[in-house]
C-alpha cells in the first residue's frame, strides 16, 4: 500500500464517520460541527488530487461561509438544541433497500469504465492555470462561468430587496 | 552544499545521509526528515511566541508611559517564563453545562489557525515550508478556521457574555474578511501569481509593492487587523459590556493558548505585510545568503507587529454598528475600486519604463484617495446639513 493509498483510506473513513454523525447526532450544533469535518475531509481529498485550489476553496467557501451561516442560524433560531422525536419512522426500511440499490448501482456503473481502478495520469503543466484559462476562454466554461455570476447577483439583488425597508 | 548559501538544502542534505546511513530505507529517511523540519519550524515560531509576550508588554508600557516588565532578566525578558508557570499551575476549570470536546478543540484551532499560515511563508530566498500556487487563498481559509475556533469557543462556554462576545467577533471577521480579500488580489494580479515566493521574488526583481499600491498596503493593515480582532475592532472584548468575550470562561493554559494566538497571528500579518508590500526577504546580499534574508524578514515583520501594537495601544474600541458600517459602505467600495484602477492603470503603464511606471502607480493610488476624501467630505456635509434643517 502507497503512502497516498493510507492517506486516501483515512481520510474516506473521516468523511463517512462524519457524514454518519451529521445525520445521526441529536445536537443540531454537534451535526453542523460534524459537518465541518466531513467537508474537511473532502478538501484533503482535493489536496491529494493535486487540486490545491479546489481545496482551498472548499475551506473557504464550505467552512468559513456556508457551515459558519449554519451554526448561526441554528444558534438564533432554535431555543432547544436537542431534538427529542424519533430519529425514524416506518419506512426506514424501504429507504435503506433504495440507497443499497443506488450505491451498488452507482459502484457497478463505476466498475464498468475503462478507467476504474487505473492510476491516476499525471497532471501536464500548471493545473492552476489550465483552471484559470478553462474558465475564461470562449472554447472553455466562459458562458457557464458568466451565468453563475448572474444568478449570484441575482440572489444578492433578492436578499436586498427582502431586507431594504421602504 | 554549502551551509552559507543554502542552510535547508544542506542540512536535510546532512540528515539524509546520516539516515541512511543507519540502515534507513530512502523514503523513510525523507518523511523522517520532512517531519523534523516542520517539528523544527513550528518549535522556533511558539518560541518566538514566547518572546512576544514580553514584546508586546514591553512596547505597551512604553505607550502608556510605564517601565513595563523590568525584574525577571535583563530588561524583564524572561518575564514570560514566570507567566507561563502561573498559567500551567493554574487550576483548569471547565464550566458546568459546558460543551467538553468542543471547549477543549476550540483553543487548539485557535493557535493551529495562526502556526498553519507559517507553512506558507517565506521567511528567506531559500528558506520555506512550501511554495504554495494558491497561498493567498490559504491565508484566507486559514482565518475561515480561526472563525470557526471563536464560534466553537462562545457557543460551547455555556455563558451568555461567551456567546454574544463570540457572535460580535465573527460578524466582524466575516465582513472585514472581503476587504482582506480585495486587497490580497492586488499584489496577486501586479505579481500574475498567489505563490508568496513569486511575489517575492518579483518585488526582488523590481521595486517593493507599497511603492507601486500604496492604498493597497494600507487597506490590507486595516483589514488585518480587524480580523485580528484587535483595537479599535477589538469588539470580542469589551469590560464594560461583555467582559472578556469568547474566552471569558477559560482559565490557565487554555486561555494562554488564546492569548499566544492573538499574538503570533499580529506578527503573522506584520510577516504578511512585508512579505506582499515591503519586499520579504530582499536586502542586500539578502539572495546570497538566506540566513541574512530571515534577518531582514523578521525585522521587517516586527516593524509590522509594532505599528499593529502603535494602533492598538492609540486607538479606542469602536461601536459594532460604526464598525459594520465602516466595513460595506466605505472599505468594501474602496477596495473594489482600487483593485479595479489598479489593473487598469498597470495595463496601461506596464510597457513604461520602471522609474516612469512607479511614479505612474503611484500618482493614480494618490488620485484614487483624493476622490475618496472628497466623496467622503461630500456625503459628510450633505449629513450636516440634513440635521441642520431638522
Amino acid at each position: 500500500m502507497t503512502a497516498e493509498q493510507i492517506i486516501f483510506y483515512l481520510t474516506a473513513a473521516l468523511i463517512l464517520v462524519s457524514a454518519l454523525m451529521v445525520v445521526t447526532t441529536r445536537n443540531l450544533i454537534h451535526a453542523a460541527l460534524w459537518l465541518v469535518s466531513t467537508l474537511f475531509g473532502v478538501a484533503v481529498l482535493y489536496a491529494t488530487l493535486d487540486a490545491s485550489f479546489l481545496a482551498v476553496v472548499q475551506v473557504v467557501v464550505y467552512i468559513g461561509a456556508i457551515a459558519i451561516m449554519f451554526i448561526f442560524a441554528v444558534m438564533l433560531t432554535r431555543r432547544d438544541l436537542l431534538d427529542k422525536v424519533p430519529q425514524t419512522n416506518t419506512s426506514w426500511p424501504w429507504a435503506a433497500a433504495a440507497s443499497a440499490l443506488m450505491a451498488g448501482g452507482l459502484l457497478f456503473a463505476g466498475s464498468q469504465l475503462n478507467a476504474f481502478g487505473a492510476a491516476r495520469p499525471a497532471l501536464s503543466g500548471d493545473a492552476l492555470q489550465g483552471l484559470s484559462l478553462a474558465l475564461v476562454s470562449a472554447d472553455g466554461f466562459v458562458l457557464p462561468f458568466e451565468v453563475a455570476s448572474i444568478l449570484l447577483l441575482a440572489a444578492m439583488v433578492g436578499a436586498v430587496y427582502l431586507a431594504y425597508k421602504k | 552544499m554549502n551551509f552559507w548559501t543554502d542552510p535547508i538544502a544542506a542540512v536535510a542534505q546532512g540528515l539524509m545521509q546520516t539516515f541512511t546511513g543507519w540502515g534507513m530505507a530512502p523514503e523513510v529517511a525523507g518523511i523522517v526528515t520532512n517531519l523534523l523540519g516542520v517539528v523544527l519550524m513550528i518549535t522556533a515560531i511558539m518560541v518566538l511566541d514566547i518572546f512576544l509576550v514580553w514584546v508586546e508588554r514591553k512596547v505597551v508600557a512604553r505607550f502608556q508611559d510605564r517601565l513595563g516588565p523590568n525584574r525577571v532578566g535583563p530588561w524583564g525578558i524572561f518575564q514570560p517564563f514566570p507567566d507561563i508557570i502561573k498559567l500551567i499551575l493554574k487550576e483548569d476549570i471547565t464550566p458546568t453545562g459546558a460543551d467538553k470536546v468542543p471547549f477543549n478543540l476550540a483553543p487548539i484551532l485557535s493557535l493551529g489557525s495562526v502556526i498553519f499560515l507559517w507553512a506558507v511563508v517565506p521567511v528567506a530566498s531559500r528558506i520555506y515550508g512550501v511554495d504554495l500556487n494558491v497561498a493567498l487563498l490559504y491565508l484566507v481559509a486559514s482565518g475561515a478556521i480561526g472563525t470557526l475556533s471563536i464560534i466553537m469557543a462562545g457557543w460551547s462556554s455555556n455563558n451568555k457574555y461567551a456567546l454574544v462576545g463570540a457572535y460580535r467577533m465573527v460578524a466582524n471577521m466575516v465582513s472585514y474578511e472581503i476587504p482582506l480579500a480585495a486587497s490580497l488580489l492586488i499584489p496577486t494580479l501586479l505579481a500574475g501569481s498567489m505563490s508568496l515566493n513569486a511575489i517575492v521574488e518579483m518585488q526582488a526583481k523590481g521595486v517593493w509593492l507599497f511603492l507601486v499600491t500604496p492604498l493597497g498596503a494600507l487597506l490590507f493593515l486595516v483589514a488585518a487587523i480587524a480580523e485580528l480582532g484587535r483595537s479599535p475592532f477589538d469588539l470580542n472584548e469589551g469590560e464594560s459590556e461583555i467582559v472578556a468575550g469568547f474566552h471569558i470562561e477559560y482559565s490557565g493554559m487554555k486561555f494562554g493558548l488564546f492569548y499566544a494566538g492573538e499574538l503570533l497571528h499580529a506578527f503573522t500579518f506584520g510577516g504578511f505585510l512585508a512579505a506582499l508590500f515591503f519586499g520579504g526577504w530582499h536586502g542586500p546580499w539578502a539572495e546570497e545568503y538566506p540566513l541574512l534574508g530571515a534577518f531582514y524578514f523578521v525585522a521587517k515583520a516586527m516593524l509590522g507587529y509594532w505599528v499593529i501594537m502603535w494602533i492598538k495601544y492609540t486607538v479606542p474600541r469602536i461601536r459594532i454598528d460604526h464598525m459594520l458600517a465602516f466595513n460595506w459602505k466605505f472599505l468594501t467600495p474602496l477596495a473594489f475600486t482600487l483593485l479595479v484602477v489598479t489593473v487598469l492603470a498597470h495595463r496601461l503603464l506596464m510597457s513604461l519604463p520602471l522609474g516612469l511606471y512607479v511614479a505612474g502607480m503611484f500618482l493614480v493610488n494618490l488620485l484614487v484617495a483624493w476622490a475618496t476624501l472628497e466623496v467622503l467630505r461630500s456625503s459628510a456635509r450633505r449629513q450636516r446639513e440634513a440635521l441642520g434643517t431638522r
